[in-house]
């Protein structure tokens, strides 16, 4: 009997105490009658009690929900707030999830993702752990290191792609043939890249399922089918399945095959611009390959002490590739939204406890026909997860919505899609939510209910009062409110903070009215000098005609959009006997500055300051002395108090004279330290040589707003070479905008949520205020009559406010403090207890949980005391 | 409170219809049901106890059953039981159950699946 006992406890309480007896007396007859088919017996009530139990609460909870349903219609305006407060929280947490998921901790999509790593060379000294590697060293590392599978190099590379429509510039990958895989994936059609198409004569190439669609239109006989590309003419040989993106989601075009050039000797040691992955051997430990790349690093440095000074090696997991920076950004959005979350769950808790003390009467009832207290409790939280689960589904709505809008947070240095997948991990992460949801701001009201439900404590509430104990736990409940809205307003505005200063930083040029956009010049038509030179005049020329142009310009790369480009500075000894000599103060602390080729009139069309000697010149050709201009840094670092004009130096195979000195240029971006900057002329560039920055960035200054030049400046382009694809067309003030995009995003959506918080705790503030009040109108009512001025009643509901404000500012502010700490290096800077900041916080919380009681002060002052006192 | 019409609880399950039917003449505790159920199909529909309960409870819901305050003659009374006894309205939706079925016999009769009596 023990045994059927028990399992009756599958069934609901309620049921347990209404029928358990009888059941457990009708079996007992019936294993009497059983006689020695016992065990039958036991092992049928077993499987009878399972399947009744599951519909007994089945029954129930449509019982529950029916009733939820019908009184939830009768209140329509609390039934709205409560959903769309639920659907905030439950549509923040489900966002910021859904990214935080994406970027920091699903698997990579590709075989085995946790056994995949990307390998970079280090230099401690300078405080650099990932440089590209040189082939040289690529090929060292794969002939030496034993931990892994196979290590693969890949490198960005653009093309023109031709022939079919529009020239459009398309964007894909070199890779070398181990790459797929090591990757462990295939194509859709057709097949990947393979060792033997390095070398072979044939110029294969894999193109991404977007471009298959866009420029093939999804024609399943494209293999064999050939491609013009600027220079080369490339057979299709697989298309990759929808979705694959590799390495990240910018650059995936198209893979074709990585060949180094013959020229890779050891004097190309330091020509770095590989990126390489590998796949650790099964049973190698990520440490052990880490400490083996550190092994072979030291090695190779021990062998080429000059070209390798200070460099190592090492391993990293690929999935750890994200800023620091933007994985903390990731979770502080996910701890902002769970502080919605938060107040959104009080805030329902204190809607649904009203809710429970106006239906006293209506539980009462029910408790009197002999409905048991976990039935009302039962029924209270299906009242919440019916509540929250509409929350939940508005709340996946908000988080589709608002995810390509937040997209811009996560980062590209991942091969992952651009937008969060909503899945089923996804839709599981936010039934979870909501089930936490449902049950948090269920439960006490319900316990709550719990107590009440016994005749002793319904008395309590039939006079119009509330319990001490209720009254307390609603207070903690606004003050947990204020704290977590005073925390988040204190986050974003110390973001605001953030945003200004870096708005604040000179980038070294000035925005307005310049157009910028970019020609792509693909060799071998323009690899020599004199055809980019009859180009570059016939399209400058022109330009300069167009009404309203003052100065145009190419450049190698727009400051900001290429922060690369990075060569080492070699400046003469002081040694008058070794003339020519150019060697580096120290190989240890070698100095390196960023390199551009600019035509003439560059510094004037972006506004940056001449400040002595003169621009590169027309005049400056491959017949005349090489020159260069140089930016304000480079001339301190390397001729301190001298005067820079006329002085050599050596870079890239090249000695130069020179000529000038300009302002300096935030390259790297406005929140980033830069090279000093060297510029020489365009037209001094070597036939050939150093192809990759050739000027392509045209910019042009202009007194009308830039953006109606477009259609004159396509057309001038497409007249002087009717191949040439003209793209990224931006205006520089956007080029700037772009910088601080990320940061603008991350505030909007701050920013969000605060004002989300704040509006929720003055609602939750308002609500418990009214609802005090309209419960205390008697006690009120009775003051009033007894000779109580309006100041005396507005000062005893006002105090009440002022006092949970004041508590929860205190504990908000220093939470916040410890918050502000926690992201300092998002905050470029300002520091975490700026004071401005908190007192906007601080003035902005006292501002709401005025306006929360306003209302409820006005109520209490105008209670009438007849109608008051008469109420019961 | 709302009207219920009998048809709107048809068809019924075969539990409940059985209940309603041991019911019919007199009023039965638990395990009487079960024994009264069983009788009548001559031991083919043996209710569990978790099934009959269950019914129990969805027919006093839907108002089929009553719990009777009324005993029985003390020398039938198992005091220590609970006594249930049918509605009226426990009545009208046996009878529109009785009469679907009828119906559906006849349809099956017109069908040829029922052999007719010579």
């Amino acid at each position: 009997m023990r045994f059927y006992r028990t399992l009756l406890h599958l069934y609901p309480r309620s049921f347990r105490a209404e029928y358990g007896d009888e059941m457990c007396a009708v079996f007992a007859r019936e294993l009497e009658a059983a006689g020695p088919a016992r065990f039958v017996l036991l092992a049928s009530a077993l499987l009878d009690t399972v399947a009744n139990a599951a519909r007994v609460h089945v029954d129930i909870t449509r019982q529950d929900l029916r009733y939820a349903l019908r009184s939830l219609r009768r209140s329509p305006g609390f039934t709205a707030t409560a959903i769309l407060v639920a659907a905030l929280g439950i549509g923040a947490t489900t966002t910021t999830f859904s990214i935080a998921d994406h970027v920091l901790l699903r698997p990579l999509p590709f075989a085995q993702p946790d056994r995949l790593v990307k390998l970079w060379q280090t230099q401690a000294s300078r405080g650099y752990s990932r440089l590209e590697p040189s082939p040289p060293n690529y090929l060292d590392w794969q002939r030496m290191a034993t931990s892994f599978e196979g290590i693969a190099a890949y490198r960005g590379t653009a093309a023109t792609l031709l022939g079919i429509g529009e020239p459009e510039r398309i964007t894909g990958q070199r890779v070398t043939g181990g790459a797929f895989t090591l990757l462990g994936r295939s194509a859709a059609l057709g097949r990947t890249l393979v060792e033997s198409d390095i070398a072979s004569e044939q110029d294969p190439i894999v193109i991404s399922d977007l471009l298959w669609r866009r420029r093939f239109a999804a024609d399943l006989d494209v293999l064999g089918r050939t491609m013009a590309l600027d220079d080369a003419t490339a057979v299709i040989v697989g298309v990759m399945p929808p979705g694959f993106v590799f390495p990240d989601r910018r650059e995936s075009d198209y893979w074709r095959p990585l060949r180094f050039e013959a020229r890779n000797g050891d004097d190309d040691r330091n020509n770095n611009y590989l990126s390489v992955i590998a796949r650790l051997k099964p049973g190698i430990t990520f440490e052990q390959a880490r400490s083996e790349m550190q092994v072979i690093g030291d090695q190779l440095q021990q062998r080429f002490p000059k070209e390798l000074a200070g460099m190592s090696a090492s391993a990293f997991r690929w999935r750890d590739e994200v800023r620091a920076d933007s994985r903390l950004l990731l979770w502080a959005l996910v701890g902002a939204s769970l502080c919605v979350l938060l107040i959104a769950c009080t805030n329902l808790a204190n809607l649904m406890m009203s809710r429970a003390l106006a239906r006293r009467g209506e539980f009462a009832v029910r408790a009197a026909v002999g409905a048991s207290v976990d039935r009302l409790v039962r029924q209270m939280l299906t009242d919440s997860l019916l509540l929250a689960g509409a929350g939940g589904v508005l709340g996946v709505i908000v988080a589709v919505v608002s995810a390509p809008l937040v997209v811009r947070l996560v980062p590209s240095t991942l091969p992952i899609a651009e937008i969060p997948p909503l899945d089923l991990r996804i839709l599981l992460g936010a039934a979870l939510v909501t089930l936490f949801t449902g049950i948090a701001f269920g439960i006490l009201p319900a316990l709550r209910v719990c107590r009440t439900a016994d005749g002793s404590a319904l008395k309590e509430g039939a006079r119009g009062g509330t319990g001490r104990g209720t009254e307390r736990l609603r207070s903690t409940l606004v003050v947990a409110q204020i704290v977590a809205s005073v925390v988040l307003m204190v986050s974003a505005g110390l973001l605001i903070e953030a945003l200004m200063t870096v708005q604040a930083i000179d980038p070294g040029f000035t925005t307005t009215n310049v157009l910028t956009l970019r020609t792509w010049l693909p060799t071998p038509k323009y690899e020599l000098s004199n055809a980019r030179e009859r180009f570059y005049q016939q399209v400058l020329g022109e330009v300069h005609t167009l009404p309203g142009v003052t100065k145009a310009a190419y450049i190698s790369f727009l400051p900001m959009t290429m922060r690369g480009g990075i060569w080492p500075i070699l400046t003469t000894t002081e040694d008058p006997n070794s003339p020519g000599g150019f060697v580096a103060p120290d190989p240890r602390d070698q100095r390196s500055a960023s390199l551009r080729f600019v035509t003439p009139g560059f510094f004037a069309a972006v506004g940056t300051p001449l400040l002595q000697g003169r621009d590169v010149a027309a005049a400056d050709t491959l017949d005349t002395q090489r020159v260069a201009v140089v930016s304000r840094s480079f001339a301190r670092e390397h001729f301190p108090n001298q005067d820079p004009l006329g002085r050599q130096f050596a870079v890239a195979f090249a000695v130069r004279t020179i000529v000038g000195v300009v302002g300096d240029i935030r390259v790297r971006g406005l929140e980033r330290e830069s090279e000093p900057q060297v510029y020489m002329p365009a037209a001094q560039q070597f036939n050939g040589q150093l192809t990759f920055y050739m000027p392509k960035d045209l910019v042009i200054r202009s007194t009308v707003p830039s953006t109606t030049l477009i259609p004159a400046v396509r057309a001038i382009i497409s007249r002087a070479d009717p191949q040439q694809p003209v793209t990224d067309i931006k205006t520089l003030e956007e080029v700037v905008t772009l910088e601080t995009a990320p940061r603008v995003v991350q505030l909007r959506v701050l920013g969000a949520f605060a004002a989300a918080a704040l509006l929720l705790a003055a609602i939750g503030i308002h609500g418990l205020l009214a609802f005090t009040v309209s419960a205390r109108s008697r006690e009120i009512g009775v003051r009033i009559a007894l000779g109580a001025r309006p100041l005396d009643i507005l000062t005893m509901v006002v105090r009440r406010s002022v006092l949970l404000a004041g508590l929860g500012v205190t504990v908000g502010a220093v939470l916040a403090y410890a918050a502000a700490r926690s992201m300092q290096s998002l905050l470029a800077g300002v520091e975490p207890g700026n004071l401005p900041v908190f007192a906007a916080a601080v003035l902005l919380a006292a501002v709401m949980t005025l306006a929360g009681t306003l209302l409820p002060a006005w109520r209490a002052v105008r209670v009438d005391p007849l109608e008051a006192t008469r109420a019961d | 409170m709302d009207t219920v019409r009998p048809e709107s609880l048809i068809p019924l399950p075969p539990a409940v219809f059985h209940i309603l039917m041991a019911l019919a003449d007199e009023d039965r505790h638990g395990y009487g049901i079960i024994q009264e159920v069983s009788t009548r199909t001559s031991g083919e529909v043996r209710l569990s106890p978790g099934t009959l309960y269950r019914s129990i409870q969805r027919m006093l819901d839907d108002d089929l059953i009553v719990e009777k305050h009324e005993r029985p003659a003390p020398e039938l009374d198992d005091e220590r039981r609970r006594y249930y006894g049918i509605t009226s309205f426990g009545k009208s939706v046996a009878r529109a159950e009785a009469s679907r079925l009828t119906d559906l016999v006849k349809l099956a009769r017109a069908s040829g699946f029922i052999p007719r009596k010579a």
